[in-house]
Parts: C-alpha cells; sequence; structure tokens
C-alpha cells in the first residue's frame, strides 16, 4: 500500500508497510497511478502510450526502472506483514500512572474535558497516603519496567504541591531498591507558579506542560479565573521563568484550538515570539454541540490552517527561527518499533489513572464514567480483565485502521475518543482520523524540505 | 535516482524484529492527553 500527495510543491510518497518516505517528480506521481505490483521488467506499452502525451517515453521507461528497484527493495508498495504480531497484544505490566492530586482548579476554562476540574465528582484533594499506595501500586504492577511515568495531573495539581512534592519524594526514595527509574511529569495551567514551585519542578519533573492557549484574547476567552477574569497576564511572566531557568529538559507550552480560533497558527506563532521553542497548540475534544466544538464543517478551514502553520515554520525556519510544534514531530528513522505501532494507547492496559478517592481508570479521560472504573486502591480491587481488553484494541481490530494509510504513525488514535465519540475502542473516531492525517501529511513533508534545505 | 530521491532508512519492518520491549513513553504521557500519535516517540531500548 502507499499513499501519495501533493504538498507545498512536494511530491509525497508513503510506502506504508515499510514506512520509505519518497520525495518524487511529477512523472513517477503519475507512473503510480498506472502501475503496481506484480510488475512486468518492462513498461506496459499501454502506459507508455498513455503518458508519452507529457513526458518521453525514454524517460517513462527510466522511471518505472526506479519504480520496481524500490520495489524489490521493499521501498514500494511492500506487504503488510505485521498482523502476526497482535499475538503479543495481551495485557502488559503498567508502568505510567496519572495522578489527579487535585480533583479541583482554580480556573474555569469554557471547554474542560474534567468539568472544571472535578470530572464530576466532586472538588477534592488527594492525601499522601493515597498518593503513596498509588506508587506501591505501580511498583508492584510495573514488574520488570524499569522505566516508570508518572504525571501529576488534574484539575490544578499546584493546588496540592506538598503533595506533589512528598509522593515525589516517596517514589525517589523506592527506585534503588526497586531498581526502577521514575520519570515525573506535571500538567499545570500556571496560576500557582512562584519561584519555589519552579525551581523544584525544574529539579524533579523531567517533562512540565504548562497550559497557555496563545493570543492573550484567545487565552482568556476560554482559560478564565472564577471570578470571569483571564489568566494570561499572570501564567505567561512564570511560564517564561520556569523555561529560563529548566535548561535543556523537556518542557511544552500547550494549548487547545477551538472553533474560536481556527486561525491558531497565529497563537503557535505567538507562543514561539514570547520565547518558547516546544510548542503543542491541539484542537479541542468535546461535545460536537458545544458552542466551542470545532466539526466536520470546520475541517477544510482546520487542514488549510496546518498548512499554513507548515509555511509559516518553513519560512521562519529559514530566518533561523527554530522551533518544535509537537504534532509536527516525526522520526522517519528512529521512531518506535512497528510492535509498539501497532497498539499506540496503552490506557487501561500500561497506564491507568488515580482519583483522590484512590479509584483506578483506564486514563484520565475514563475518570467519573462509573462503568469502566477498575479498581480501588484502598480495598486492592483490580480489574485485571480491563487490561485484556484494553490491550486487544490495536490497528487489526479497528476496520478503519486496516486499510488506513495512517494506521503506523497514529496506531488506531486514541482509546477514550473513539469510545466516547465512535462508541467503542475498537472503532476509529473518524473526526480526529481527518485531522491526524493532515498533521502527517503535514509533518512528512516538512521533512523533505529539511531534506532538501538542510534545516 | 533521477525521478525518487528517498528521504529516510525505511526500518520499520527491521524494527519488528527485536521491537515490543516496552521500555518506551506510554503514548499519551507528553503533551498531548486528548489524542494520539505515536510515530513522533522515541524507541528507548539502548541494547537494540
Amino acid at each position: 500500500m502507499i499513499h501519495k500527495y501533493k504538498l507545498n510543491g512536494y511530491n509525497i510518497v508513503l510506502d506504508v508497510n515499510s514506512g520509505a518516505v519518497h520525495a518524487v517528480d511529477e512523472l513517477t506521481y503519475d507512473l503510480l497511478d498506472n502501475v503496481m505490483p506484480p510488475f512486468s521488467p518492462e513498461c506496459p506499452e499501454n502506459v507508455v502510450k498513455k503518458l508519452s502525451r507529457y513526458y518521453s517515453a525514454e524517460d517513462i521507461c527510466s522511471c518505472y526502472e526506479e519504480i520496481t528497484q524500490l520495489y524489490g527493495e521493499g521501498l514500494l508498495f511492500s506487504e503488510d506483514d505485521y498482523e502476526k504480531f497482535t499475538k503479543y497484544a495481551v495485557a502488559s505490566p503498567v508502568k505510567a500512572m496519572c495522578l489527579l492530586v487535585s480533583q479541583d482548579c482554580n480556573l474555569r476554562c469554557e471547554y474542560c474535558f474534567a468539568s472544571t476540574g472535578d470530572f464530576g465528582l466532586g472538588r477534592k484533594l488527594m492525601d499522601l497516603e493515597t498518593g503513596k499506595k498509588a506508587i506501591d501500586f505501580l511498583l508492584e504492577k510495573s514488574a520488570d519496567r524499569q522505566n516508570l511515568e508518572v504525571d501529576f495531573f488534574g484539575g490544578e495539581p499546584l493546588m496540592n504541591f506538598e503533595v506533589v512534592k512528598g509522593i515525589t519524594e516517596y517514589a525517589r526514595s523506592k527506585e534503588k531498591e526497586f531498581g526502577k527509574n521514575f520519570r515525573f511529569t506535571i500538567t499545570t495551567n500556571g496560576m500557582l507558579l512562584d519561584d519555589a514551585k519552579i525551581d523544584y519542578i525544574n529539579k524533579e519533573m523531567s517533562n512540565v506542560v504548562l497550559s497557555i492557549d496563545g493570543r492573550k484574547e484567545v487565552n482568556d476567552r476560554v482559560r478564565a479565573r472564577v471570578d470571569g477574569s483571564g489568566s494570561y497576564d499572570r501564567i505567561l511572566p512564570a511560564y517564561k521563568k520556569l523555561v529560563e531557568k529548566r535548561g535543556e529538559k523537556e518542557y511544552y507550552v500547550r494549548g487547545t484550538f477551538t472553533k474560536y480560533n481556527l486561525d491558531f497558527a497565529d497563537d503557535v506563532f505567538h507562543l514561539y515570539e514570547q520565547g518558547f521553542d516546544q510548542i503543542s497548540v491541539e484542537p479541542v475534544v468535546c461535545d460536537s454541540k458545544m458552542p466551542y466544538a470545532i466539526t466536520e464543517r470546520d475541517l477544510p478551514k482546520i487542514f488549510s490552517e496546518y498548512e499554513r502553520l507548515a509555511g509559516k515554520i518553513i519560512a521562519g525556519a529559514k530566518e533561523g527561527k527554530r522551533f518544535n510544534f509537537f504534532h509536527f514531530m516525526l522520526d522517519l528513522d528512529q521512531g518506535p518499533c512497528a510492535i509498539k505501532r501497532l497498539r499506540g494507547c496503552g490506557c487501561g492496559n500500561e497506564y491507568v489513572a488515580v482519583t483522590p478517592d484512590g479509584d483506578i481508570y483506564p486514563c484520565h479521560q475514563f475518570v467519573g464514567i462509573e462503568d469502566w472504573k477498575m479498581g480501588n486502591l484502598n480495598d486492592d480491587s483490580f480489574d485485571e480483565s480491563r487490561k485484556d481488553y484494553f490491550a486487544k484494541a490495536h490497528i487489526y481490530s479497528k476496520k478503519e485502521c486496516k486499510t488506513c494509510w495512517a494506521r503506523f504513525y497514529c496506531s488506531g488514535g486514541c482509546n477514550a475518543n473513539n469510545l466516547i465519540y465512535a462508541g467503542d475502542v475498537h472503532s476509529a473516531h473518524k473526526f480526529s482520523c481527518e485531522i491526524e492525517k493532515k498533521r502527517l501529511e503535514c509533518a512528512i513533508m516538512l521533512k523533505a524540505v529539511q531534506s532538501e534545505e538542510n534545516f | 535516482m533521477k525521478h525518487v530521491k528517498t528521504l529516510n532508512k525505511a526500518n520499520l519492518k527491521k524494527s519488528a524484529e527485536k521491537g515490543g520491549c516496552g521500555k518506551c513513553q506510554a503514548s499519551c504521557q507528553s503533551a498531548c492527553k486528548t489524542s494520539c500519535t505515536v510515530a513522533n516517540q522515541k524507541c528507548e531500548n539502548l541494547s537494540k
């Protein structure tokens, strides 16, 4: 299977099953519409005749030779022979945990999937004992996995920062004994950041996600305080200070775009102009009836906006303005192995979320959906059969993915989105797929530009 | 090649041979939290 498209003056051909990416000329692009395996030694006469209106017979034949050579090398029309690996799609050790240390928030963001912080479960803070139990659970359930990830999430985790520190210190105290390496992440809205918290986060957290939506008017329209005033003026200086002191450690400024800012490329560049070089701005995920929801009717505008963003990134890079946009980041050579790519989302299997009450859910997006609760830390309950269920949600279990060119890049998408918006974890959420495919086309095109322009 | 420029090493098939060790990041733990992209992650199997 191949996927070919034109973007920004480039003709891109992706060989889906090998992962090979080719930039091709017009002739190759056209010829690939007319030939496919099994290949005869010479280019079929009818094809030469058909294309000879536009190209010389000599060129057509030399191009055909290149195509058959690439086919022989397994770089074009390669077979999908990965389904045999789905036998490994079984329950795995838990290696990552989202800790809702604060089921409360000091902002009232209009689009919050956590119902402005409490997940519909009431406003609560996690106590240290529950946090320690969560770490003990992870140590036990992670079996031989060495790298363990803990994400302090909410609500707003800085509202319970002493517990964040207590849990971090407890986990660190267990690393040597259990042979584990904890990697902590914190996702914050920045309202309570101060020098002491910044220093602690920069010391202990391997990644920090700083929520901000971009331009002041865009951010403040939806990311409002309880009294309705905006958050931008408070958080921006704090984020700048944190990033300035962070050195080379990973971080993202992370925004959400909605129907209110379909010109979100300007928000990405606004964040860049404020001095950030690790940027993620992502589509809102919500009920389509919400006024800020993006819907299928918005897709053409969103697609053109991603193209505009890619164009701005190229133009900026030529002037030495370089930054990472999370959804355009792609490693065509050293990315994850094919086995990993069969099942992207680890939710409910390798990854769980824990609430202040000690309830265990498949992930943060499932929190509050009672039917999907997997257990509780306080009574040692944990439904292992749910792990098997999620483990089997791979690209060959989803009919839409089986024939999709993007299946080894998104790996079947987000289980929660698939369940909530497509009705089943074994169905792909088409709307998310369309956006993902556009981002991938832009990301691959950027690789072609980088290869040519050497930036 | 005159007509085609291949941009990468295309090692997806080879990666399957020693793949599946589980050392890498769980997919949603970076910046997203609301979507899933896998191909932007790193292989963390240093012995591979």
